[in-house]
């Protein structure tokens, strides 16, 4: 176990933990953070997924060791209730879930999307998140919540 | 930390005992502080029918409803339905309605959250609830005031007297905080459809918004204090129904390393690790060897159906009208068929989780069952506990879409907490919960149809080879159909012959057919099997709906033209006529496939359900493009109509069947379990890989709305509609029939293949 700084949501903390340990485990146990989920521990499906110095990055994959010293923004980054990231607010607005557990990745893989490509097109948004899994059939609401929030940031 | 577990198992029944009170008419006697705190007069619950209308609603001071539903949320809306059907009966606005879900000390029992009932039974029982609280109200209002009841006004959760505003007072004046002490009223007057302002509206689920911003618990966020970590080591034999396999040994050595290590557990052959963190848990039971005596418990993958087919089984009779042999011997042209559909699994994005804590003879658990009552009987029987000691509080988990790990892991944690005499929490891994998550059965349907000379099908013979559908833990006595519980009794998981027969009945007007159902016996499933969204009916209208198809296709017909011939209940003919006019259905026999511009084919095809042969109507249509080289199908669009009586919220039964289509595409195209002789070998999403965003095609739905109708259930209809019109899509564009499931590029290029052989030997 060691003692590491992770820089997360614009905050520093200091955690102790097993290096080699996962950065979602911290996020979730030590941080008690509920927007990255655990889906699989393997990367393929895309519920843990944070922004990791403004890239998208599946945190069950990441040693913690890894992202000391890096900018880390999760869901709860993004925004709040009262003031909801564009994505978030389009995702409400377009009622863009089912269980809603695959939310997390979707909005967190748009964000990184968004900032390389502001005004994705279906086709674009479609490869974006290629890899991110989602059980209920939700996609379409997704798609249309992601073009909402690319309109409102434009 | 936002749960509290000491209020959220503040005990309604427990408080009941402790008074002893009966009280005829109305008490307006005060409450202590903790129950005006839970806004939950003790009522009796746990009867299904309770008649206490207290065990359903209370009404808080600040003029609240607070509902008890032992229907829970699964993902599908029903949590804002429920409210919007409790709100229109008291006239109060949504956000004046709370619901507590799935709690075996606070709400009633309203049996499973399962088959598209929820809104179908729970929420006529909850509307008679709010109807008779209403009523209650109205009586109330009108002797404080001392005029008729007619004289009154309710709304917006206030009653007054008609024409004078000075004389008014809201519900919770009235009644807050205590006590309605009355039965649900069966006849409570009921608002007239035409009045609703509330049901029947497209308004936003109440969870979404703090679901968006990371402030939603799911089961996978709760924690109690000093709770410890823990995981499973399982057999061989993944998945198997029957686990054969007895434990020998267990060298811990190397796990005890692992800081944060607390403790193996062993009961029986379950086999569990605890530890302080949930790395330190995962890293223990990767690092425990544990040695097994089995044997390869499997048959080969490649021989699945044989097996089927060949298995121990009760034959039923479902329907037997005319006389089919004879009209199938007369027939001008008759056809048979075999369609298959293989073993398929859960795809909930979140693992199953649950936290236990069995301590001093008592339990706790918190899980997504979708039966807090069922599993609570099983839990004490697994735990040696009176079931009045266990307390099974429900909490959301990820989609499940029907029985998936979620009550198994609630015995994994309940059985380590017990063991350690501390709160547990187990979350299970991606692979237990594809091997391990009981599975939607692999099925095998035989068919025979005969034409008269007119074209019309003079016979029909549908037979299936099914085991149940439903192996979930019941009742006390059950603890088998829990995972621990089938290691620790060795005894296999049992079930009532359920759900595989559905949809098996054709829904047209065939003058002799035949349906028999063969109950193969749980034991010889091969996989354990169970409750997977629309359970049989996915596999039977598969098979019903595509060799309605192929004898359309036989007597030269339209397949729209060809349904409406044999069909009348005029809303089934209603939603056919309103799917084929959406999609443009031009009305045609079956051409020979011609490769589009685009050097593809293209092709659509119809299917119609009504669900469970007397619930929801759908009719679906899917255009499909099939790529001749691989075999490879993409679908482009599917349209559906859809009627299931009164509709509570249009977008979120949008919603719902958006998702029925693109979960039924994702199983037709591409699910299928795969196994060896040890067990499941589809243990991740690579090896059993579900839809993704760049195959989505577009989606458009009609609504076809009957407010005076009773609602139906409508979160699984539509699954069982796809598979047919995809099947029957890529027949009209190839002039391939793929009878076996999923319909993977590889079947439909196997059958292309084998067709283009028989036509140049013919030709």
């Amino acid at each position: 176990m060691t003692r590491l700084n992770l820089k997360v949501n614009g905050k520093s903390h200091s955690v102790t933990a097993d290096p080699q340990s996962m950065l979602l485990y911290v996020l979730r146990n030590d941080l008690a953070l509920r927007g990255p989920r655990f889906g699989c521990g393997l990367g393929q499906c895309g519920a843990c997924t944070v922004l990791i110095d403004g890239a998208q990055a599946r945190s069950c994959v990441v040693p913690v060791s890894s992202a000391v010293g890096r900018s880390i923004v999760t869901l709860e980054g993004l925004g709040t209730l009262d003031h909801p990231h564009p994505l978030q607010k389009a995702f409400i607005q377009e009622q863009a879930a089912q269980c809603g557990y695959c939310m997390n990745g979707m909005i967190m893989t748009a964000a990184a999307l968004l900032k390389r490509s502001p005004n994705p097109s279906d086709e674009r948004i479609k490869q974006a998140l290629a890899s991110n899994l989602c059980g209920c059939g939700t996609h379409l609401r997704i798609v249309r919540a992601i073009k909402r929030a690319a309109r409102e940031i434009a | 930390m936002n749960a509290c577990p000491q209020s959220l198992s503040f005990s309604r029944r427990r408080f009941l005992k402790g008074t002893g009170v009966l009280v005829v008419g109305f008490s307006l006697a005060p409450l202590t502080a903790e129950m005006l705190h839970a806004a939950a007069p003790p009522v009796d619950l746990g009867m299904a029918t309770t008649g206490n209308l207290d065990a359903w609603l209370a009404i808080t001071r600040d003029n609240t409803a607070t509902v008890y539903s032992g229907k829970v949320e699964l993902g599908t809306g029903v949590k804002t339905a429920l409210s919007q059907i409790v709100a229109e009966e008291l006239g109060l606005p949504l956000a004046g309605v709370e619901i507590i879900q799935g709690d075996t000390e606070r709400t009633p029992n309203q049996g499973y959250t399962a088959g598209s009932k929820t809104i179908q039974f729970g929420g006529v029982q909850l509307r008679k609830a709010a109807a008779t609280a209403h009523q209650a109200l109205l009586e109330l209002a009108a002797k404080h005031f001392s005029v008729p009841s007619s004289q009154l006004v309710s709304e917006s959760g206030v009653i007054r007297v008609k024409d004078d505003s000075s004389r008014q007072m809201t519900f919770g004046e009235l009644i807050g905080g205590r006590r309605f002490s009355r039965t649900v009223d069966a006849h409570a007057p009921l608002k007239n459809p035409d009045d609703y302002q509330v049901v029947g509206k497209p308004l936003p689920r109440v969870d979404i918004p703090e679901i968006a911003v990371g402030k939603f618990m799911y089961v996978q966020d709760f924690r109690v204090p000093g709770m410890l970590h823990g995981r499973v080591v399982r057999p061989p034999n993944t998945g198997a129904v029957e686990i054969n396999a007895t434990l020998e040994s267990i060298d811990d050595s190397a796990a005890r390393d692992i800081a944060g290590f607390v403790q193996v557990v062993r009961k029986g052959n379950f086999v569990g690790v605890v530890a302080q963190t949930e790395w330190a848990a995962n890293e223990a039971a990767q690092k425990l060897v544990v040695k097994w005596n089995s044997k390869p418990g499997l048959p080969d993958q490649s021989k699945l159906y044989d097996v089927l087919a060949n298995a121990p089984a009760d034959e039923k009779v479902l329907t037997n009208q005319g006389d089919f042999e004879a009209a199938f011997t007369r027939a001008a042209k008759s056809l048979t068929a075999e369609y298959r559909w293989p073993f398929q699994t859960h795809t909930s994005v979140g693992p199953s989780c649950a936290v236990a804590d069995v301590r001093n003879g008592r339990a706790t658990v918190w899980t997504a069952s979708q039966g807090v009552y069922q599993l609570q009987g099983a839990l004490a029987e697994l735990l040696g506990l009176e079931p009045d000691h266990v307390h099974v509080v429900f909490v959301e988990g990820s989609g499940c879409y029907g029985h998936n790990g979620a009550d198994d892991v609630a015995g994994d944690a309940a059985l380590l907490s017990q063991a350690v005499g501390k709160p547990v929490r187990v979350q299970w891994t991606r692979a237990d919960e594809h091997g391990w998550n009981p599975k939607g059965p692999a099925m095998m349907m035989r068919l025979k149809g005969g034409l008269d000379e007119k074209g019309q099908v003079a016979a029909w013979e549908y037979l299936v080879w099914t085991p149940t559908h439903v192996t979930r833990p019941g009742a006390i006595g059950q603890a088998h159909n829990l995972l621990a519980g089938q290691l620790v009794n060795r005894i296999t998981p049992k079930g009532p012959m359920l759900g595989g027969d559905r949809n098996a009945t054709t829904p047209y007007r065939f003058p002799n057919q035949r349906c028999v159902t063969y109950w193969i016996h749980t034991d010889n499933s091969i996989l354990r099997p169970s409750a997977l969204r629309g359970l049989g009916s996915f596999a039977n209208v598969f098979a019903n709906e595509s060799f309605v198809d192929e004898l359309a296709a036989a007597a030269g017909q339209d397949a729209v033209q060809f349904r409406l011939a044999h069909l009348a209940d005029p809303r089934g003919v209603a939603v056919i006529n309103a799917a084929a006019k959406q999609a443009g259905w031009e009305r045609r026999a079956r051409s020979a496939p011609k490769l589009t511009a685009d050097g593809v084919y293209a092709g659509r095809g119809i299917s119609y359900l009504r669900y469970e042969n007397l619930n929801t109507y759908v009719a679906a249509i899917a255009e499909v493009v099939v790529e001749p080289k691989t075999g490879a199908v993409r679908v482009t669009r599917v349209v559906v109509a859809h009627d299931c009586g009164l509709v509570i919220n249009p977008d979120g039964l949008r919603n719902q069947i958006e998702g029925a289509v693109i979960q039924g595409i994702s199983r037709t195209l591409k699910e299928e379990l795969t196994f060896n002789n040890t067990g499941i070998t589809s243990l991740d999403w690579a090896t059993y890989p579900i839809i993704t965003f760049p195959e989505i095609p577009e989606v458009e739905i009609v609504l076809l709305d009957h407010p005076h109708e009773p609602a139906l259930g409508a979160g699984e209809p539509t699954i069982a509609a796809v598979a047919a019109a995809l099947g029957n899509a890529v027949f009209d564009a190839t002039g391939a029939r793929v009878r076996t499931g999923p319909l993977t590029s590889q079947r439909v290029k196997g059958v292309l293949t084998a067709n283009a052989g028989a036509m140049s030997k013919s030709g």
